[in-house]
């Protein structure tokens, strides 16, 4: 099991380091370089939207072990603006549909276990998690 | 991290060599749109080969560019998207809409070379 890794994500670069981090521990932990990808993608999007509404914030990569369970635990945490109205981030609307556009839908696609904290002025958490595929 | 755009006949390719921040991808619309209209370029082709993640806001810089080189009367080819980050666009639910793709820079250069015998 691997150290647990905190990054500080304030610019667009921070953006790249951070998904490049997340892809190389879910290789070291056993994920396919696809499963790699689409964990790198989802914090691709978690940290972009910290920078974008948040101005910064905190992206943390933590390896777990539940019983016969391994995966991957991703938390992005900012003490931006928070969102009012959670139901309409986690609504799909990438094209137009009304959703807030935070690309939130997709990152709960992506993985496997999804969660969010916010509210307004009291900042915003997103904790997914990607197990991996029993042998 | 520049892109490299080579002039190639008619045409402009740029090829992604490295993983891109957000700052370059909007350095490369720029800068192939400023080509573009120097050149009087008839295609452009993007070869993302390299890129690691095409989340939401890559696949929305592309979509722009396409845009705006249609604007110019010129065509754009996304080439050599891999099938892993092909998977993760789709689950996130992107799309790159009515832009062409093509496997590799070879099947892009022999679609907009057919494009603009179609066109002449």
């Amino acid at each position: 099991m691997s150290d647990p890794v905190e990054m500080n994500i304030s610019s667009d670069m921070d953006v790249v380091r951070a998904r490049q981090e997340g892809r190389s521990k879910a290789l070291l932990i056993g994920f396919s370089v696809s499963e790699a990808t689409l964990i790198a993608t989802a914090i691709s999007e978690l940290a972009r939207n910290i920078v974008s509404y948040a101005g910064e914030g905190v992206v943390a990569l933590q390896a777990v072990q539940t019983g016969s369970r391994s995966g991957l635990v991703i938390v992005a945490a900012d003490k931006g603006p928070g969102i009012a109205n959670v139901s309409l981030a986690l609504r799909d609307g990438y094209s137009s549909s009304g959703g807030l556009g935070l690309g939130l839908p997709g990152v709960r696609r992506l993985m496997d276990e999804f969660d969010l904290v916010s509210a307004p002025g009291r900042g915003t958490t997103v904790t997914v998690k990607k197990w991996r595929p029993r042998m | 991290m520049e892109v490299p755009i080579l002039k190639q006949g008619p045409f402009l390719i740029a090829t992604i060599q490295a993983a891109l921040s957000d700052a370059d991808l909007e350095q490369l619309r720029t800068a192939l749109v400023n080509q573009a209209v120097r050149y009087r370029s008839l295609g452009v082709i993007v070869d993302v080969t390299a890129m690691d993640v095409m989340d939401s806001f890559a696949s929305r810089m592309l979509l722009t560019i396409s845009r705006m080189i249609r604007l110019r009367g010129a065509d754009t080819v996304i080439v050599g998207i891999q099938p892993d980050v092909a998977f993760a666009m789709v689950q996130l639910g992107l799309t790159l809409e009515d832009i062409p793709t093509a496997l590799d820079l070879e099947e892009g250069l022999a679609y907009l070379q057919q494009r603009c015998r179609n066109s002449s």
